[in-house]
């Protein structure tokens, strides 16, 4: 099946020349989880932090399905300030 | 500590000791208590009896980390209610150095057109001279501040409000100088520049040379505290060195809120905005480390900060745009008002802190202008000259510079997000409830710093949440609020709030600090009922001056209109609302 997958901050440099954020896609084998893919990226799964699908905040062990967005946060904040 | 009164009236001025209803007070809980104590909550906002009120926190101008803030209180001409906004800039710690734990401005000279400056040194105590600055005012503050250096030394350090809050607009705020001596660190919100310069008062000039810095009651607690402190900020992953923030700064926000769908875009008609990636935090690295030919890590805005979250922005050419592109202008000036030309977004930010704008109201203004078809959604050469406007005070100007809420009210706009006045920052209530509640119960009209619920809905900081659900966040807000307004009152930076809520021994590192400073032996307990008293005081004065719990709602479409991409309403209903409050 084939998912759109977006990298953030650190998780930049999985995806060198590509600006952080824009989606890609990537070929998964049916009944991934968000697990497979992280460890698919190479990602090291201790330094993830967020992971979004389809806007919605999911754990790890998450089942993805075709045209699913997954988005994959390491640790970040700021914002409380204008 | 001493408190410093200057009455602008008759230019004259009085050094008594901190009184001792105000001993344990600082930062933001000082400045509401004699805002509450001492301004008529019907005044007029820029009228002579409303007061300006500065004060350095709990343990601003020693060395504990990331400290340096202070607290700027009034009535606020937005709201019509109290006002803080706080700023990190090394005035805050020369005035903590100086002894001084708060300076109150009052009166108002009875020529127009007048303007002053005060000069505050040290000389056994402070020392207060006037100076006229009718000279430096109508001016870009880039052109004013070199000058003020020059005149005054070096090693000063300086308030001042822009041209904007000379003509009395609803959104100028009050400006402080970061580490290169420019004019870029804003009390913000609410108007309060427009309050100083009301009172015929354009800078407050300190030079601490001689002055004998802040005393510490218990020296080795302090020093216990401080350690646990800086031990949480260097470890955690968003606040330690070539962490989040030291490398994106706080626009590394846009792409995450963006995902959750909660980036208000194009004046909140969605949540998502498909030019995110090239606004965000990432690309503001990624753009400068091509165009200054390395990776730059952020900076500091005040000294003692060690988590530095600052950026500087530059052009094809490598000369300096702006700094800083913080998350909150960001998106005012870029995604809410579907641009996503940086180098532009970077321009606006620069002609706001030329004219003394607060940038989140310009920039949700600006996007209801946009709604108005005054321009278009996403235009941004339209939208830096609305900033000239503003900034020559043209007629358009005025409109767009008395804030959002008003030029709604002239284009006869429906979509208007304000809550008592003030407009919603860079989160939307509709994708994540918890910030919705805080937006309509705080103190301060909608405000996302009074109750940071984005830690544990958002960025999994402090527990997770679901951001759609309303389920507890009453509950949840209230205690943010609480906390809030305690760190506000010690002078740290918020952003400290990321490791010290996630790492314990840092949070008692933060209270351990304050004890040792003060003498005290408060506990956590002691904290929140310290950070409930200051909301209740505020809240007081709200009421009294007509902004009761009627005014703690949402704007009518945000209860209406679904928002995609999850398309929900906001559903919190307005007994949890009440409970906020009503529960403290
Ligand atoms: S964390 Fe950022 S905003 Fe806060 S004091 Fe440090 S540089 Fe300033």
């Amino acid at each position: 099946m084939k998912i759109q997958v977006k990298l953030f901050a650190s998780f930049g440099r999985y995806r060198p020349g590509a600006l952080p954020g824009m989606p890609f896609e990537l070929e998964l084998p049916e009944g991934a989880t968000l697990r497979d893919l992280i460890h698919q990226l190479g990602l090291p799964v201790e330094e993830v932090k967020v992971c979004f699908v389809n806007g919605r905040v999911e754990e790890l062990d998450y089942t993805l399905s075709e045209g699913d967005e997954a988005g994959i946060f390491p640790p970040i904040g700021g914002g409380c300030l204008p | 500590m001493y408190l410093v009164r200057v009455n602008m009236t008759d230019r004259t001025y009085q050094v008594t000791d901190i009184p001792e209803a105000y001993r344990h007070l600082a930062g933001r809980g000082f400045t509401s208590s004699v805002v509450a104590a001492e301004v008529p909550p019907l005044c007029h906002p820029l009228g002579p009896n409303n007061k300006l009120v500065f004060a350095p926190g709990f343990v601003t101008g020693t060395s504990a980390p990331t400290s340096a803030r202070c607290s700027v209180g009034g009535k606020s001409p937005l709201t019509g209610g109290i006002k803080e906004a706080n700023a990190g800039s090394s005035w805050a710690a020369d005035l903590a150095v100086m002894q001084i734990g708060g300076l109150i401005i009052e009166g108002k000279p009875s020529k127009k057109d007048e303007y002053w400056g005060i000069h505050i040194t040290w000389d056994g105590k402070p020392k207060v001279e006037f100076f006229d600055a009718t000279q430096y005012t109508g001016k870009q503050l880039s052109q004013v501040f070199p000058a003020i250096y020059e005149k005054f030394g070096e090693r000063i350090s300086v308030c001042s409000v822009g041209a904007v809050a000379e003509l009395g607009y609803s959104n100028a705020g009050v400006v402080f100088n970061d580490q290169e001596k420019r004019p870029t660190r804003y009390a913000g919100r609410g108007g309060l520049g427009s309050v100083m310069a009301s009172k015929g008062l354009k800078f407050v000039v300190l030079d601490r040379a001689g002055a004998p810095g802040v005393e510490i009651a218990d020296k080795a607690l302090f020093e216990e505290g401080r350690k646990k402190m800086i031990d949480a900020l260097r470890s955690h992953a968003i606040t330690k060195p070539k962490g989040g923030l030291n490398t994106y700064g706080t626009a590394v926000l846009i792409n995450i809120m963006n995902e959750a769908g909660g980036l208000p875009t194009r004046n909140f008609s969605s949540g998502r905005f498909e030019g995110a990636p090239k606004i965000a935090g990432e690309a503001i690295f990624e753009t400068v480390k091509t165009r200054k030919g390395k990776e730059i890590y952020n900076h500091a805005c005040s000294p003692g900060c060690i988590i530095q979250c600052s950026n500087t922005y530059y052009d094809e050419n490598g000369e300096e745009i702006a700094s800083c592109v913080e998350y909150e202008s960001d998106w005012a000036l870029g995604a809410n008002c579907g641009i996503d030309n940086l180098d532009d977004v970077a321009r606006m930010v620069k002609l706001c802190n030329e004219y003394g704008l607060d940038t989140i109201e310009t920039g949700t203004t600006i996007a209801v202008a946009m709604e108005a078809g005054v321009i278009p959604f996403g235009d941004s050469k339209g939208a830096i000259n609305l900033i000239h406007e503003m900034g020559k005070g043209t007629p358009l100007g005025r409109i767009l510079g008395a804030g959002t809420a008003t030029t709604g009210r002239v284009y006869g706009v429906t979509r208007v997000p304000v809550v008592k006045g003030q407009s919603m920052p860079a989160y939307e209530p509709r994708a994540v409830k918890g910030i919705g509640i805080t937006y309509a119960t705080t103190t301060m009209g909608a405000d996302h710093t009074a109750g940071y619920t984005i830690a544990p809905e958002i960025l999994g900081v402090m527990g997770k949440q679901d951001p759609l659900s309303p389920e507890g966040k009453a509950a949840l807000s209230r205690a943010f609020q609480a906390t809030t307004a305690f760190i506000d009152s010690t002078g740290h930076c918020l952003f400290i709030a990321f490791a010290i809520l996630d790492i314990a021994s840092g949070y008692q590192g933060m209270i351990d600090e304050v004890n040792g400073v003060l003498g005290t032996h408060w506990t956590a307990d002691d904290v929140l009922k310290h950070g409930a008293q200051i909301l209740k005081t505020e809240r007081k004065f709200n009421e009294a001056a007509g902004i009761g719990k009627e005014a703690d709602r949402m704007p009518e479409f945000m209860k209406t209109e679904p928002l995609p991409p999850h398309n929900q309403v906001f559903d919190v209903p307005d007994e949890a609302l009440d409970s906020v409050f009503s529960e403290l």
